[in-house]
């Protein structure tokens, strides 16, 4: 950079001339990857150990529901280097760590609620030997009935929150008075987050009381108030920093949170500093997932396919406590129309309590579930009347202008429906391969072909709408090199690049003179999760501010020291014009400094336009929405139930993209996920409530030869975000995951081929082989007329 | 004392608990933290690390570079090789290329999985010529990524195969030829922690050692075994490493039978098998991952008696035969004789499997396998069939079919072949085999399937391998379409 200073103001002039590489919209690679391939980068079970490090395994509850009626904790101190076991008794401040409501005792208090629940935790020198002493101690139990499916919570009323209502219009008059009508229902499956990296937290006690917390956390200031509340101190006496994640996908909202508490605990107890690194099988029995789902439905609809009126029962399996539980059903409801015009409507929610694992925040939030609904009963009015399922999408679809209203009385703005699905129909080639498909099937007695084309509209927002708001803070060093902070954390999908290319883009220089840091509550105080798709948005736009305030004050030196107007001084690739004089960016600041200018600011941002009115259930929950369109094609075994995706076009809405190659990555990337939770991905309890599956040798997630080789994916062009967005973009988090709906929907399209496309297979999700046999052989059993109100049950593990 | 090169530097380490797998090894004693932990149980590849061994080729030593799951990996078997770790690729602050290519197609997000992509990338960059997706997705398919969708890592492997450049490794082979070659071979034993590993170098010494101490554990890959330390947490006090055993690795296609040495790891066996039955060769390559069959042998996934190991419903279907040793004394066994109950076998106490007799093809010879798992790749078996028929003049001659994952055992399904032997091979005979196939079986149902699910797979296994038998124009599989 100091080189630059000796440039002549005609080559200062030229790079001037010269578009900024790395500002927004380019595809800036990952900040961290060539760390990631040196295996450079660290994580924080990398980082260097204290030689008096004690190391956390906790004891779980063998029992799904039962009062505890003694620990005795003495046999785990027959094990070398056990430093201390403590129970909820030994928490010096508050014991519940639940993040919204309360519900969640750090450690068990009196009775277990799971089996995976951690009743004692034991610090030892070792994790083999915490591991050793936390299995020694004596727990007795006295059982209690568990609760352990929806079905049981239901018929129970056992709830861990009210329930909740949309409506629009009669719903019940108008299925009574539509020509058609059909009632179904559907399972759905959870899923495991399956981040790489387990959860983690290492701690260390500082003076007057304090703690420096290192958690892999989306939610750095919750874990400081949590572990400021389980040791009772103020949140200022506690420091949490958070450089990156091993994936998150939401795991690591809320549920980061209690490893870092209890070493906090340990830490506070024993002086020492204190690591918890849960192993994989432990953190998939302790650690909620995405929350199962229950709906039943009915529908009226005209002889077009066109709904009149809905009425769908949404019921989650929350596990023993509230956790987002609140958050996560209302967006399911809010999703329940996904891309259509419901028509009169009600939709209720209902949050389930039952003795698992608290199920939490994944990647969609209860929106995919939602929309597997409503894409479940476009398949079905499409099989009832026997027309193409994308037609009767298409049918459906919000108006621009007329029928644009949702069930929560917001107005769908910006709809990129019609368009979208026009341009994908066309680049998939979708009527040609239908016909395709239908002349394979016809010649193929064994495997049959699917096709299915399905959209995502996504609301963009918090739905707790104080959530929209973020800070970032920006220092310019005298050499022109940026410190950047934001209150955002990267856990993969690359926040920090795209928070530095718009910081880049403010200051007009290369992104590499921008140093990302650590996400540290000491820098960007109270904020919120990043989650909700919402990183880039919120920081974005606060890292946009903070820099902004900066230039303004280098705009106004400049103005003042050089005696030009403001309009005179021009910012560009790393260059500054005042007038008709080039400097460097340095330069600039370097004369700024002398001119004792402040050269650190903090940005804040806060979502505008939105609200939600709980007791009318009306609002605009949403600043905008995020659409897609994939259209996927299967070959499905119908001797065995295997399948195989053999083609996905997808195109997504991404606004003014802030960079195509992170984007793309993000849809990609949320497009196999999702197909993999409606496919292979399948949780499985005994009836004790024991996760069978608690390892990846028993729960699949996709592997590379699931991803087909015939994948399209391309980003809309040239729309940018009609709302004040940072540069116009999109949130593009959890938007795609839902494109993997179209893979479920394919496969049940290729077993609907068996009964001529006039039945629709009961095939419950995750659409393992299994499953999908057992809708083959529905189709082949049923294959006789049907009644106008069918009922199919699906199967359950 | 076992030796062994970490890159370019020798380590002799006389005292390691034999129990120790290299990933802690790495993390733990070395502080070498860019490996990294995904799962601890061979099922997710984030500790993938590559091991350089030597072999004969054209009568030429050369090295060749396989990855495996370190997570897995106990220590000892590490005798004798180079470990090649994801910090020794980087030189002179140049990314290797298979990082480079990572980094230019974006192939990596939270990172975590990211270093044993990179050495799974790498052992294909070296095994490769050139790119091939195919390839690649065998050398990624035990490389779990939750974030990217496996697409860009696809084309970084396309990248990095593309047309490399001779690298530091390539410039050293002949050193680290002849480094590897100065480590004494002969016996040798590990211990530390109160626990020893015995290192036998022949089998004669395998033989004694193990007359002497039956109640040692046995081991080649270690990827069964070392579970039972990283997952359940018990000690092994004594174990013997076969994997220094040259003749144990062999395969020899004798007139009427391939010969393989029982501890022949499944990458070795898959060229042999797949000649002579194209099924087999198939079904290993979805037999776990590759990090898994470049560690685990032919001998281990029979000898740990599983009832839903992959290769023995095949092996039974095809006649295969042990020879099984004991001190000085061999004998012979079919494999179906082999397994008595759950995880119980012939075997007796000091007794090991020496080699897999597998009979050679014969004209007229039918054989198929199938696997069936919720996941096509690196997943374990609900149902394995495998089917080995002669039809001579359309009248079955012979039948052998035996299933893995419908009862404690893998084993035959005796009343369907019944049904079979002697009958016209048409649907309807089908059919009554079918329903005689009910009657074999009573299998369990657990998460990876029902029991009503098994038997009708099984069943449908029976009437796909008919289908195919019969019309083989008709398009039958799943995995035959890319």
């Amino acid at each position: 950079m100091s080189e630059l200073i000796s440039h002549s103001q005609e080559e200062l002039a030229a790079l001037f001339r010269a578009e900024l590489l790395t500002g927004v919209g380019r595809s800036v690679r990952h900040e961290s990857a060539a760390k990631h391939a040196s295996g450079a980068a660290l994580y924080i079970d990398d980082r260097l150990e204290f030689p008096n490090q004690l190391h956390v395994y906790a004891r779980l509850s063998e029992r799904a529901h039962a009062r505890i009626v003694r620990i005795d904790s003495t046999p785990c101190y027959a094990v070398p280097g056990v430093a201390i076991v403590i129970t909820s008794a030994d928490v010096p401040g508050k014991l519940d760590i639940g993040p919204v409501f309360p519900g969640d005792p750090l450690l068990a208090d009196g009775s277990v609620q799971y089996l995976g629940q951690p009743v004692l935790a034991v610090a030892a020198d070792s994790l083999e030997n915490a591991r050793r002493a936390a299995l020694a101690a004596l727990i007795e139990y006295e059982d209690l009935e568990p609760v352990l499916t929806v079905d049981e919570a239901l018929r129970r009323r056992q709830f861990v929150l009210d329930s909740h209502s949309h409506r629009r219009g009669d719903a019940a008059a108008a299925l009574a008075e539509a020509p058609h009508r059909l009632a179904g229902s559907l399972r759905i499956g959870g899923q495991e987050h399956f981040y790489l990296e387990t959860q983690i937290a290492s701690v260390l006690p500082t003076e007057d009381g304090g703690m420096l917390v290192h958690s892999s956390t989306q939610h750095p200031s919750e874990v400081q108030k949590l572990v400021a509340e389980v040791l009772g101190v103020p949140l200022n006496k506690v420091e949490v920093d958070m450089r990156r994640m091993g994936g998150g996908f939401g795991g690591k909202e809320t549920q980061a949170a209690a490893p870092a508490c209890l070493c906090a605990v340990i830490a506070r107890l024993t002086g020492r500093p204190t690591k918890m690194r849960l192993p994989r099988n432990e953190d998939m029995r302790i650690t909620g997932k995405r929350h199962p789902f229950q709906v039943e439905y009915e529908v009226g609809f005209d002889d077009d396919g066109r709904l009149h009126g809905v009425h769908i029962q949404l019921a989650a399996n929350c596990g023993y406590s509230p956790d987002l539980s609140g958050a996560i059903v209302d967006r399911a409801m809010f999703h329940a129309d996904n891309a259509y015009y419901l028509g009169d409507a009600l939709v209720e929610g209902h949050r389930c309590k039952t003795n698992l694992a608290s199920n939490t925040a994944f990647r969609g939030f209860g929106g995919p579930q939602g929309m597997l609904a409503i894409e479940e009963i476009m398949d079905a009015i499409a099989r009832h009347l026997g027309k193409d399922p994308l037609a009767v999408r298409k049918l459906n679809y919000y108006g621009k202008t007329e029928r644009n209203l949702t069930h929560y009385h917001q107005t769908v703005e910006h709809n990129l429906l019609e368009e979208m699905t026009a341009e994908l129909e066309a680049s998939c080639d979708y009527a040609a391969r239908r016909e395709e498909i239908r002349a394979f099937n016809a010649r193929s007695p064994v495997l049959k072909k699917g096709l299915a084309l399905t959209p995502v509209k996504f609301g963009i927002s918090f739905t707790s709408s104080f959530l929209n708001q973020a800070g970032a803070l920006v220092h310019v060093y005298t050499d022109g090199s940026i410190h950047l902070n934001h209150g955002g954390t990267e856990m993969g999908q690359g926040l920090n690049t795209k928070v530095a290319q718009v910081v880049a883009e403010v200051f007009q220089v290369d992104v590499s003179r921008i140093q990302i840091s650590p996400a540290n509550t000491g820098k960007v105080p109270n904020t919120s999760p990043t989650a909700a798709s919402s990183g880039a948005d919120l920081n974005g736009k606060a890292a946009k501010e903070a820099a902004q305030t900066i230039r303004q004050r280098l705009v106004d030196f400049a103005a003042r020291h050089w005696q030009v107007g403001a309009e005179d001084v021009q910012f560009k690739n790393g260059q500054v014009r005042i007038r008709d004089r080039y400097l460097s960016f340095e330069e600039l600041v370097q004369a700024a400094y002398l001119g004792q200018v402040s050269l650190s600011s903090t940005g804040f941002y806060r979502t505008p336009k939105i609200y939600y009115d709980r007791t009318q259930a009306r609002g605009r929950p949403f600043y905008y929405y995020a659409f897609g369109m994939a259209c996927a094609e299967v070959l499905v075994d119908t001797l065995t139930g295997e399948y195989r995706l053999l083609r996905a076009d997808i195109l997504h809405d991404v606004g003014a993209s802030l960079n195509p190659a992170i984007d793309i990555g993000q849809v990609e990337g949320g497009f196999v996920q999702g197909m993999g939770w409606l496919t292979c991905e399948e949780l499985v309890w005994d009836d004790k409530g024991r996760l069978l599956t608690a390892g990846p040798a028993s729960y699949k997630i996709p592997t590379v030869a699931d991803v087909p080789a015939d994948l399209r994916v391309k980003l809309l062009e040239n729309r940018r975000n009609p709302e004040d967005t940072v540069f116009h973009s999109k949130a593009v988090g959890e938007p795609p995951f839902m494109l993997g709906i179209s893979v479920w929907c394919a496969i049940k399209d290729a077993v609907a081929s068996l009964a001529d496309y006039h039945l629709q297979p009961a095939i419950d999700a995750p659409a393992t082989p299994e499953r999908v046999l057992w809708g083959v052989e529905q189709m082949k059993k049923l294959q006789q007329p049907q009644g106008a109100v069918h009922e199919h049950a699906g199967e359950s593990t | 004392m076992i030796q062994f090169f970490l890159n370019r530097e020798l380590r002799s380490e006389r005292a390691l608990d034999p129990n120790l797998t290299v990933l802690r090894y790495l993390r733990e004693h070395l502080r070498r933290t860019g490996t990294k932990e995904g799962c601890g149980s061979g099922d997710c590849g984030a500790c993938t690390v590559v091991v350089g061994e030597l072999v004969e080729e054209d009568g030429r030593e050369r090295l060749r570079y396989r990855s495996l799951n370190a997570c897995l990996t106990f220590v000892a078997a590490l005798h004798g090789k180079q470990l090649l770790v994801v910090e020794d690729l980087e030189q002179r602050g140049r990314l290797h290329a298979v990082q480079q290519a990572v980094v230019d197609r974006h192939a990596s997000q939270c990172g975590f999985c990211t270093p044993g992509v990179v050495m799974s990338l790498f052992a294909l960059q070296k095994n490769a010529d050139g790119p091939d997706r195919e390839r690649a997705c065998e050398a990624l398919a035990g490389n779990l990524c939750r974030c990217t969708g496996y697409r860009p890592i696809l084309a970084a492997a396309e990248q990095a195969c593309g047309a490399p450049e001779p690298d530091q490794f390539d410039a050293a082979e002949a050193e680290t030829v002849a480094a590897l070659k100065a480590i004494a071979r002969g016996g040798t034993e590990l211990a530390g922690n109160d626990r020893r590993c015995l290192l036998p170098a022949s089998v004669d010494e395998l033989a004694a050692l193990y007359a002497a101490h039956p109640e040692a554990r046995l081991f080649a890959g270690g990827t069964d075994l070392a579970l039972e330390v990283t997952q359940q947490h018990r000690a092994l006090p004594l174990t013997i490493h076969l994997g220094g055993i040259e003749e144990l690795k062999r395969l020899t296609p004798g007139s009427e039978a391939i010969e393989i040495g029982a501890a022949t790891p499944l990458a070795d066996c898959q060229a042999a098998l797949a000649a002579e039955y194209p099924d087999f060769g198939a079904l290993l390559k979805r037999f776990a991952s590759l990090q898994i069959r470049n560690q685990g042998t032919l001998g281990g996934n029979i000898g740990n008696a599983s009832p839903i190991g992959d290769t023995p419903p095949l092996l039974i279907a095809l006649g295969a035969r042990l020879l099984l040793r004991k001190g000085g004394t061999s004998r012979t066994l079919a494999l179906e004789d082999f397994f008595l109950d759950y995880k119980v076998t012939a075997l007796e106490p000091g007794e090991f499997i020496e080699k897999i007799l597998v009979p050679r093809a014969r004209p007229g010879q039918a054989f198929r396998a199938y696997k069936l798992s919720k996941r096509l790749d690196d997943d374990i078996s609900a149902v394995c069939a495998a089917f080995n028929l002669l039809i001579e003049d359309g009248r079955v001659r012979e039948a052998r079919i035996a299933f893995g994952g419908m009862a404690a055992i893998p084993r035959r399904a005796t009343a369907c072949e019944r049904a079979l032997l002697g009958q016209p091979f048409e649907a309807a005979v089908i059919e009554r085999a079918c329903t005689a196939l009910a009657g074999d079986f009573d299998p369990l149902g657990d998460f990876r399937a029902s029991r009503e699910y098994r038997l009708l797979a099984a069943q449908n296994l029976l009437r796909k391998a008919f289908l195919e038998l019969h019309a083989p124009a008709l398009p039958t599989r799943v995995t035959d379409h890319v």
